[in-house]
């Protein structure tokens, strides 16, 4: 029997299900060994006995909890994909609007959230309920994680292959520095600009600085130690800000504290 | 039938959740709505206060398929506010990873989205074992189209190299050769593409609407450059005055504004919109395709959408040859990245798979985005969809067919839109119209 799969989106921007279609070289050896059940961006038929569901996308709105506990109900395994799913993402944005909260957080449902709805839906904003933004895991169990803003689709192969040859499969925990040094892309902190690198999950081969453009910080903190040693290294090494790291890494939710440990 | 229910939750192989509700009663509709439902996002609220040069990279994470759209009327915008004119090689390249997701949007649809319909299945995946070399022929051309905006941009979803005021990086020359062998190779996957389409029966449906896009006055077919026309208005309006032919109305069954024109009701913009418009300045071999197609302007069947999505797709793979052309003729070299001279509004169009989008920005002096709205494509589209709906149902029903052909007749016509709902729910400013 091949496993049937099932590819589902929250909120967000459904481009990790459509990386999916990207694979353009594996694509038909992957339908091949597996079965998709359940794609609404891809397909008619939508089938419910899922062995592996994908999801994409934060919970934020009510209806995304009700369906991701769906999704959970139904999936034997159950694996966020992309940064909004594994982190909250971009969608945390609206968080930091209104400022009314604590530590200028906006709380939601109070005057924080009115702020950010009202300024896009004006006195209509009742109509579109929302809630904070958050990731899959902050409401069902999740099982992996594969992050990144796109999730890298090569390390979904990977995992898809683990998976199916019944390995275990393990995120990089070190820093996105180590591949960066690896491809031999000159620092941009030689060049004045505020990476995140030093304190990012590696596992997407630090395509961004390779391209000219520095770490967003899109797979989340490789982990609290490494975003201590940072904190002290830029601030001693290169004079940084440390709001602005702060700043910085809540582009994707990477860290969602208000202040560095 | 004298009373239909049709309810449609999450119409499939489209981007994003949107539901179809009909109520007929005695044979007159009582109700008839594509309901948007994706959750609102809240990009315009949550640009403000971020850096001016941040509003590329976070816009194009409104959506997964028109991510270089977005990062292109993004850039558009901010140098627009900010008083920067882009270098003649950062823009030759801002084109050429345009063509790229135009190329990978139009086959994305025309082959896994609209094509099963007519193949009577469901998804491309049973297309795999019936017709192979359909299925390998499109995701071929599919991956040409994705590498074109890798190599300028390093991947197409969420592009990295395209800033503000340039871009961080340049392709080799290795890179545009072989781009430019695949493209003229693909001109046969295209040929046997339109061969395909000609084959295939497309339902009709004759509604006059107005057509809305953006057109050029150097001759160009326009995507990346252009002012608003409409098949109804043909005088060119600048970006900066979108807001006199765009009109916004918040809708409560839709999480995406509707929009109307100060000519019509409703509207469409996207690739037949461009085809009505734009149809003498394709490129030649374009215009012999849509001779061959039978498609002339103006074209007032929706379902025609996917055929000029076809025609255009002739178009920039001519158009992207020419770009490599000139790329490796001239050279390139890293260029730095050109700084903010002022600053103020500035709006940014750009003609995008789906159609016309506009991104408009206010940067304040201490160079943060103070203001943003976004105009989506199918925003734009939603209420002309509904427009076509009511029109196709009356005859659909007289004609005798039973519950499930009308509910794909109206699913493939959502389909020929190509919406992209993800995109539609970043609504617009606090002003909206009230009547």
């Amino acid at each position: 029997m091949k496993p049937r799969i099932a590819i589902f989106s929250l909120t967000g921007c459904e481009g990790c299900s459509l990386a999916i279609l990207e694979l353009e070289d594996q694509l038909l050896d992957l339908l091949g060994a597996v079965d998709i059940v359940n794609f609404r961006e891809g397909m008619t038929d939508r089938a419910w006995d899922i062995d592996i569901g994908f999801v994409d996308g934060a919970v934020s709105t009510p209806e995304d909890e009700k369906e991701v506990r769906h999704f959970r109900e139904h999936c034997k395994v159950l694996v966020a994909i992309g940064s909004c799913a594994c982190l909250g993402g971009i969608n945390t944005l609206k968080h930091y609007q209104g400022a009314t909260g604590p530590k200028g957080r906006g709380a939601i449902g109070e005057n924080g959230s009115d702020a950010y709805r009202r300024y896009v839906y004006g006195d209509k904003a009742e109509w579109f309920p929302t809630t904070e933004a958050r990731p899959i895991s902050a409401v069902v169990k999740v099982d992996y994680e594969l992050p990144g803003c796109p999730m890298v689709k090569e390390e979904f192969l990977a995992f898809v292959t683990s998976l199916l040859a019944g390995r275990t499969f393990k995120l990089p925990d070190f820093a996105v520095c180590v591949e960066c040094k690896k491809r031999g892309t000159l620092c941009l902190y030689e060049k004045g600009i505020l990476c995140l690198g030093p304190v990012t999950r590696a596992g997407c081969n630090a395509i961004c600085p390779a391209f000219g453009s520095k770490c967003e910080g899109c797979r989340g903190i490789v982990s609290k130690e490494a975003l201590v040693a940072a904190g002290i290294n830029l601030r001693e090494q290169y004079n940084v800000e440390l709001q602005e790291v702060l700043d910085d890494l809540r582009l994707y939710g990477a860290y969602q504290e208000a202040d560095l440990p | 039938m004298k009373n239909v229910s049709i309810d449609v939750k999450h119409v499939t192989r489209v981007e994003g959740h949107g539901n179809i509700t009909i109520r007929v009663q005695d044979g007159a509709i009582t109700r008839l709505e594509l309901a948007i439902v994706e959750s609102p996002r809240f990009f315009e609220a949550f640009l403000r206060g971020r850096k001016y040069d941040e509003a590329p990279h976070i816009t194009c994470r409104i959506c997964g398929i028109c991510s270089v759209g977005h990062t292109t009327a993004s850039v558009k915008a901010v140098e627009a506010a900010c008083g920067i004119e882009p270098s003649e090689q950062t823009v030759l390249l801002r084109k050429l990873i345009l063509y790229g997701e135009e190329l990978q949007s139009h086959f994305l649809h025309l082959y896994f989205l609209a094509v099963p319909d007519y193949f009577g299945v469901g998804s491309v995946i049973p297309l795999a074992k019936t017709h192979p070399d359909v299925v390998r022929r499109a995701l071929r051309m599919k991956k040409l189209a994705n590498d074109i905006c890798a190599v300028v941009g390093g991947r197409h979803i969420h592009p990295i190299a395209l800033h503000v005021g340039g871009i961080t990086h340049v392709p080799r020359d290795e890179e545009l050769l072989d781009l430019k062998r695949r493209l003229e190779a693909t001109r046969a996957d295209l040929a046997e593409t339109a061969a395909l389409f000609a084959t295939l029966k497309v339902p009709q449906l004759e509604r006059p609407t107005e057509y809305v896009s953006l057109k050029t006055q150097n001759g160009e077919y326009a995507f990346y450059d252009g002012d608003i026309v409409s098949t109804l208005d043909p005088k060119p309006t600048k970006a900066a005055d979108y807001r006199s032919r765009i009109l916004e109305t918040v809708v409560e069954h839709s999480a995406a504004k509707h929009c109307r024109s100060p000519n019509s009701p409703t509207y469409a913009v996207g690739a037949l919109a461009r085809f009505n418009n734009n149809h003498s300045q394709l490129h030649p071999t374009a215009r012999q395709i849509a001779r061959t197609l039978g498609l002339e302007p103006i074209c007032n069947n929706p379902y025609h959408n996917n055929t000029a999505q076809l025609i255009e797709s002739v178009h920039c793979v001519e158009a992207a040859i020419e770009i490599l052309d000139t790329l490796l003729t001239h050279g390139m070299q890293v260029e730095p990245l050109r700084k903010p001279t002022r600053h103020g509004l500035g709006a940014g169009l750009a003609e995008v798979p789906r159609g016309l989008l506009v991104h408009e920005y206010g940067i304040d002096a201490k160079n943060r985005i103070e203001s943003a709205n976004l105009i989506i494509p199918t925003g734009q589209n939603l209420a002309n969809i509904e427009e076509d709906m009511r029109a196709l149902v009356p005859p659909l029903l007289e004609s005798g067919l039973g519950k499930e052909q009308i509910t794909l007749q109206l699913e493939m016509l959502v389909r020929a839109y190509d919406p992209c709902i993800s995109c539609a729910t970043h609504m617009l400013d606090i002003k909206w119209d009230e009547t």
